[in-house]
């Protein structure tokens, strides 16, 4: 198939219907909305449902019911909405089950604006809603890749009966580029045997729910919840290497700043300096090894994360750099986009005040 | 050879459009490729713009900090963007709508009359398109011929007779540029 120009979210919403996803339950806020207008057109033609809640608590309760009855499941939102759907997302993953769900990060706190940034790391990698829980949390950088992962997200979702975050902001959703919708490499996915299908008289009645009242049997469940993240870590962590071999200087940045950081090591190298960077994919499971392993290496001064926001996943650079190398920061926030020349910029004072 | 352009005018205006257009001829011609609206509160008068991308090398940053060529159709994006255009870049000024003159004098300046010449057509919507004639002659980004496949898969059935003044306004507009 030929590449076509498709807008990032409208093609996250066809990437989903690719994936099998029949059922979509949102609400509207900007810039995600193309996802949920599309969702309306196409799921009727394919048999499935299209539903706008009356608000996002509403919305992500009917993901927990559609996936609870086994169905792929979709919602998606941007910061405020996500904040809305924390319960119930917090929920979904205590009852172990798969669905997928959609930020569009805008900046923040409160309403903020409606610009791109990427202030909801946290919220999204360390809870969020309440509990010891996970979200494997992806990433993508392009409108490509975007479509591969939220094809690829869906079976993630079913395999380890997970919720499954895609996080982009307003740029990956609002910008155009060539698309190939390529078939996901097939997984083998267990039986939903738990699903509340009906028991049709032949089976005793499943029974999903997050209650635990005892705490030995609350305790036990957090512990099988955290036998599987640690399978989850060991088997699905992503990450983009760029030019780290031999770099002086390491960059952490994902989604759409990476693009941005991607053209400052461009700038540098011209200049005689070797930058590279470690570009998380998934933002949990954190590539925590990537890190380890640019921050054993000889060549690397200090590694400088970028980010649309304060500093947050910088928290999880220092953590596996572990003191090795100085961890410097770079950000715009508030739906401010840094420039390529501002990172470079710093990046000179970075090695300036390494040597 | 990487052309990134910023485009800016009036909502409905076309300057959507006129960047999407660009984009998928480009596409067509086997460039990468990136276009990037400007979002938010957005109406018919209020400002509007994209930035796009056409390059051998793959896209990075889709934004445009710094433009090899800026089309403005009026006179706020001219304040707003006259300064991104990099020294030796182009700058396209639609000077049907826009009085003033360019303040920069290390760059491309042409002004287009754009329209006018939309009006002259019979068609006062296609001012974009005699704007986007004018760039293609100034930069190559993409081949008039490959626009016109564009235009005419966007404009099928009872809308193709819009056809051929749309030709006619790219080639009203590359004339502009000496």
């Amino acid at each position: 198939m030929a590449k076509e120009l498709w807008k990032g979210n409208e093609a996250i919403a066809e990437a989903a219907i690719k994936a099998g996803c029949r059922y979509f339950f949102g609400y509207p806020i900007t810039p995600q909305n193309e996802i949920p207008e599309y969702m309306s057109l196409r799921l009727p033609q394919e048999g499935g449902v299209f539903l706008q809640a009356e608000s996002e608590v509403a919305a992500i309760n009917m993901v927990y019911g559609g996936a609870g009855s086994g169905a792929r499941v979709m919602t998606s939102s941007s910061s405020p909405g996500i904040s809305l759907k924390a319960e119930g997302i917090s929920y979904i993953a205590g009852a172990e089950l798969p669905c997928v769900i959609v930020n569009i990060v805008r900046g923040g706190p409160g309403l903020g604006g409606i610009q791109p940034a990427q202030s909801d790391y946290y919220q999204a990698t360390k809870g969020g809603g309440h509990g010891d829980y996970r979200l494997i949390v992806i990433a993508p950088s392009s409108v490509q890749e975007a479509v591969d992962l939220t094809q690829e997200a869906f079976d993630m979702a079913d395999q380890y009966r997970i919720p499954v975050m895609i996080m982009g902001d307003g740029m990956i959703g609002q910008m155009m580029e060539p698309v190939e919708f390529k078939p996901v490499a097939k997984r083998v996915l267990p039986e939903k045997t738990w699903a509340t299908t009906g028991t049709g008289g032949k089976r005793k009645p499943n029974v999903i729910n997050s209650l635990f009242i005892d705490p030995q049997e609350c305790e036990n469940h957090n512990i099988k919840l955290f036998k599987k993240y640690d399978e989850i870590t060991a088997n699905e962590t992503r990450v983009e290497n760029y030019n780290v071999e031999g770099a002086e200087i390491v960059f952490v940045a994902y989604g759409t700043t990476a693009r941005i950081v991607k053209n400052a090591i461009n700038t540098l190298a011209k200049e005689g300096i070797k930058a590279g960077m470690i570009r998380p994919i998934t933002l949990w499971p954190f590539p925590t090894a990537a890190v380890e392993a640019a921050a054993d290496q000889a060549s690397v001064k200090a590694f400088l994360t970028v980010e649309m926001s304060m500093g947050q996943m910088i928290d999880d650079v220092k953590i596996a750099a572990n003191g090795k190398k100085p961890v410097h920061f770079y950000g715009r926030t508030g739906g401010m986009i840094p420039t390529p020349a501002a990172i470079v910029e710093h990046a000179k004072k970075v090695l300036g005040g390494a040597k | 050879m990487t052309h990134e352009i910023i485009m800016a005018g009036f909502g409905g205006q076309g300057v959507m459009a006129m960047g999407k257009i660009l984009a998928e001829a480009a596409l067509k011609e086997g460039k990468n490729v990136s276009w990037l609206p400007s979002y938010g509160p957005e109406m018919r008068g209020g400002t509007a713009n994209c930035n796009v991308i056409v390059s051998d090398e793959p896209v990075g940053a889709p934004v445009v900090s710094e433009a090899t060529a800026a089309l403005i159709l009026n006179r706020p994006s001219l304040d707003k963007f006259e300064g991104d255009v990099i020294p030796g870049g182009v700058l396209i000024i639609n000077s049907s709508l826009i009085d003033q003159k360019a303040s920069r004098d290390d760059i491309k300046v042409y002004y287009v009359p754009a329209n006018d010449i939309a009006n002259e057509l019979g068609n006062g919507r296609i001012a974009n398109m005699v704007m986007l004639g004018a760039y293609l002659e100034a930069s190559g980004a993409a081949k008039q011929d490959t626009i016109m496949e564009i235009i005419t898969e966007i404009f099928s059935g009872k809308k193709a007779s819009v056809i051929p003044v749309n030709k006619e306004a790219l080639v009203r507009g590359a004339a502009c540029i000496k």
